[in-house]
C-alpha cells in the first residue's frame, strides 16, 4: 500500500474530493437533460386536461375549463366503454397467459432430455420478440375477409367466410389469443426457472410416501412458484390501466366496426389527438389514465414488496 | 440427478408431453411462416387464393422487386438504420455514463438520480403533452432527430441493469485506481465500461430493438414519407395501398405489393432474428442468478 496515502493533507483531499463529485456531476448531467426535456418537462403539461386548448395561446395561456372534459368524457359514455376494454382486456389476457404459463412450466419440467426442453423453451420464447407490427401481418394474412387463411380453411370446409374485422364480438378472443401468442414463452420461461430451482428431496419425500406425480405438482412445485405468480399477477394489475398501444394499433388497425370491445385509452388518445385534432379529450383520457395507473401501480408494488421485497419495483 | 430418475417411469406422461408441445410450437412458428411463404409466392397467386401454407406459384419476384426499385422502401431501410445506429451508440453512452453516477458510493445525488430515472417508469406525462412539447416548443415534427432524441433514448430499465452491474463490480479497483490520482470518469471509462462489456451488449441489444422496431414516434411526429422508419413504412402499407402505388407510378412498373409487403415484413425480421439467440441467454441467465426467485 502506498506510503503517499497518508500524507494527504485535509485541504488536498477536498479538492480531490470535489474533483471527484464534478466529473460524477458532468457525466450524469446529459442523460438526466434528456430524461427532463423528453419526460418530465411534458408532465407541466397535464394541466391541458383542465383547459380548453387553444394554439394560439399555448398550453399556459389557454382557457381553463376545469373538468368539463372530463365530465363530457364520461357522460358520453366513452370513458365507460374506455375503461371496461383496457383494464378488462388486460386482465383477461393476464389471466389466460399466467394460467397457461404456469402450466407449460410444470410440463417442460417434467421432461428428461434438457436438449429438448430447451429447444421447445426457444420456440415458445421467439414470439416475444417479434415487433407488433409483423403481428400485424400476420393477423392480416390470417384474418382478412378475401385471402385470409381462415377463411380459405373455412371455405374449403362449407362453412360460410366471416368478415373478422367487422365483428366486435370474436375480438377479445382474437386478441387474448395473440397476446398468449407472444406472452406465454416469456412468463413459461421464468415460472421453469423458479421450478429447477426446487430442491429435489421435497419431491423425493412425496414419492416415498406413495405420491404419483399429480402430488408432485400439486403439493410442492406449485406452492414454490406461489410467490412468483403472485408477483407477476399483482404487477400486471398494477399496468391494467395501461394497454399496449403498438399491439392494439398494429391489430385493430383503427378499424373502428371493432372498437366497442377493443378500442383501449391508448388507442383513443392517439387517435384523438392525431386523427381527429382533438386535444382536450385526449388530455383528459391521458392525465386519467397516468393518474389511475400511477396510484395502481403503487399499491400493487405495496403488495409485491410484502410477498418478496427484491421483486417489488422499488 | 435424483430428480431425472423419478421421470423415467413414465413413458405415456412423457409422449403426451409431447404431443402437446409440437403443436405449441408450430403455432408459435406458422403465423411467421405465413410471411415467409407469402413474401416468396407470386402476387397474383395471393389475390386469387389467398395466403397459403405453402406458395402456391413459387416467385421471386418480390425480393427481386424490393432489390431493383427501392425507392421509398429503400429510404425507409436508410432512415431506419441511421437511427438505429446512432440511437444505440448515444444510448448506450448516456445510460452508461448515468448509471455510474448513480451506482457510485460516494456520490451525493446518487439515491435521487436513481429515483428520477425510476418515477419515469411508473408515472409518464401522456401523450399529448409530450406531442404539444415536440412539435409546438421544440419544432422537431418532421425531423430525424426526433426519431433518435426521443422519451425511448434512456431506458429506465437498462440503466437500473446497469447500475446494478457497476455495483457489483469489486469496489477495490476503484479505490485503488483512486489512490493512484484517477478522476472518476477515467475510472469510469478505463476500468468500470471494460468490465462491463457483457452488460453493455444486452443493453446494445435491447437498445437496439427499441430503435429498430419503433413505430410509436413515428406514427406520432413523421408526415413526411421520406423519414419512413421500415416498421413504420409496414405499418402505413397495410393501411394504405396508394403509397407503394405512388412509388409505382415514379417507376412506370406494376408492384407486386402483397407479396412485397410480406418480404418487407421478412427485411424487417432480419436483425431480430439474428438478436434472437443473445436475448434468449442473456434472459434466462438474468432470471436463474438475478431477479426473480420461485424456490427456497
Amino acid at each position: 500500500m502506498k506510503v503517499t496515502a497518508f500524507n494527504f493533507s485535509n485541504k488536498k483531499r477536498g479538492i480531490k474530493r470535489r474533483g471527484h463529485a464534478l466529473s460524477l456531476y458532468l457525466m450524469a448531467l446529459p442523460g438526466m437533460l434528456v430524461i427532463a426535456i423528453f419526460c418530465y418537462l411534458p408532465m407541466t403539461g397535464m394541466i391541458l386536461a383542465f383547459k380548453d386548448y387553444d394554439f394560439s395561446m399555448g398550453v399556459f395561456g389557454s382557457k381553463w375549463i376545469g373538468f368539463e372534459n372530463f365530465r363530457f368524457l364520461f357522460e358520453s359514455g366513452v370513458a365507460w366503454r374506455l375503461i371496461r376494454n383496457t383494464v378488462g382486456l388486460n386482465l383477461l389476457f393476464m389471466v389466460t397467459v399466467q394460467i397457461c404459463a404456469v402450466i407449460t412450466a410444470l410440463l417442460l419440467n417434467e421432461i428428461v432430455k434438457y436438449r429438448l426442453a430447451k429447444i421447445y423453451q426457444s420456440i415458445l420464447f421467439f414470439p416475444h420478440i417479434i415487433s407488433f407490427v409483423i403481428v400485424g401481418y400476420f393477423a392480416y394474412a390470417i384474418l382478412d375477409a378475401d385471402i385470409g387463411i381462415i377463411n380459405s380453411i373455412l371455405s374449403h370446409f362449407g362453412i360460410g367466410k366471416i368478415t373478422w374485422y367487422s365483428e366486435p364480438k370474436y375480438w377479445p378472443a382474437i386478441l387474448n389469443f395473440i397476446s398468449l401468442w407472444k406472452g406465454l414463452g416469456f412468463f413459461t420461461i421464468i415460472y421453469l426457472a423458479g421450478m429447477v430451482a426446487i430442491d429435489p428431496e421435497y419431491y423425493e419425500a412425496v414419492r416415498i410416501d406413495g405420491g404419483k406425480k399429480w402430488h408432485e405438482m400439486w403439493y410442492i412445485t406449485l406452492p414454490f412458484i406461489k410467490p412468483l405468480i403472485c408477483i407477476n399477477v399483482f404487477l400486471a394489475i398494477g399496468r391494467s390501466f395501461y394497454g399496449n398501444l403498438e399491439f392494439f394499433y398494429n391489430v385493430v388497425r383503427n378499424t373502428g366496426q371493432i372498437f366497442s370491445t377493443t378500442d383501449i385509452i391508448d388507442t383513443y388518445v392517439v387517435r384523438t389527438l392525431t386523427v381527429l385534432g382533438d386535444f382536450n379529450m385526449a388530455a383528459a383520457a391521458g392525465l386519467f389514465q397516468g393518474v389511475c395507473g400511477f396510484i395502481l401501480i403503487l399499491l400493487a408494488n405495496w403488495v409485491v414488496r410484502k410477498i418478496d421485497s427484491e421483486s417489488a419495483l422499488f | 440427478m435424483a430428480k431425472k430418475l423419478s421421470k423415467l417411469n413414465n413413458k405415456p406422461f412423457e409422449m403426451a408431453i409431447k404431443v402437446i408441445f409440437i403443436p405449441i410450437c408450430l403455432i408459435s412458428i406458422i403465423p411467421l411462416w405465413v410471411i415467409f411463404v407469402g413474401s416468396f409466392t407470386q402476387d397474383k397467386a395471393i389475390s386469387d387464393y389467398g395466403y397459403q401454407l405453402w406458395p402456391r406459384i413459387f416467385s421471386l419476384e418480390a425480393y427481386t422487386h424490393l432489390f431493383t426499385t427501392p425507392g421509398l422502401i429503400g429510404r425507409a431501410y436508410l432512415i431506419s438504420i441511421t437511427v438505429t445506429v446512432i440511437g444505440v451508440i448515444v444510448g448506450i453512452t448516456l445510460m452508461s455514463m448515468l448509471a455510474y453516477t448513480i451506482a457510485n458510493k460516494n456520490f451525493k445525488l446518487a439515491k435521487g438520480l436513481g429515483f428520477y430515472v425510476l418515477l419515469t417508469m411508473l408515472f409518464s406525462s401522456g401523450v399529448v403533452p409530450y406531442y404539444i412539447l415536440v412539435t409546438r416548443y421544440l419544432h422537431l415534427k418532421n425531423t430525424i432527430w426526433i426519431l433518435i432524441f426521443n422519451g425511448d433514448l434512456i431506458n429506465p430499465f437498462s440503466v437500473l441493469l446497469l447500475t446494478t452491474y457497476f455495483r457489483r463490480l469489486p469496489q477495490s479497483l476503484f479505490e485503488a485506481a483512486k489512490l493512484d490520482g484517477a478522476g472518476e470518469f477515467q475510472i469510469f471509462l478505463k476500468i468500470a465500461l471494460p468490465l462491463s462489456k457483457p452488460a453493455i451488449a444486452v443493453i446494445g441489444l435491447l437498445t437496439m430493438l427499441i430503435y429498430w422496431n419503433n413505430i410509436y414516434q413515428a406514427l406520432l411526429f413523421i408526415d413526411d414519407q421520406r423519414l419512413y422508419t421500415v416498421p413504420y413504412l409496414l405499418y402505413r402499407l397495410i393501411f394504405e395501398y396508394n403509397i407503394i402505388q405512388e412509388g409505382a407510378q415514379y417507376t412506370g412498373t406494376i408492384t407486386p405489393y402483397q407479396s412485397v409487403r410480406m418480404a418487407m415484413a421478412v427485411l424487417a425480421i432480419v436483425p431480430v432474428l439474428f438478436a434472437f439467440p443473445f436475448i434468449q441467454r442473456f434472459f434466462i441467465r438474468g432470471i436463474t442468478l438475478g431477479g426473480l426467485r420461485g424456490g427456497e
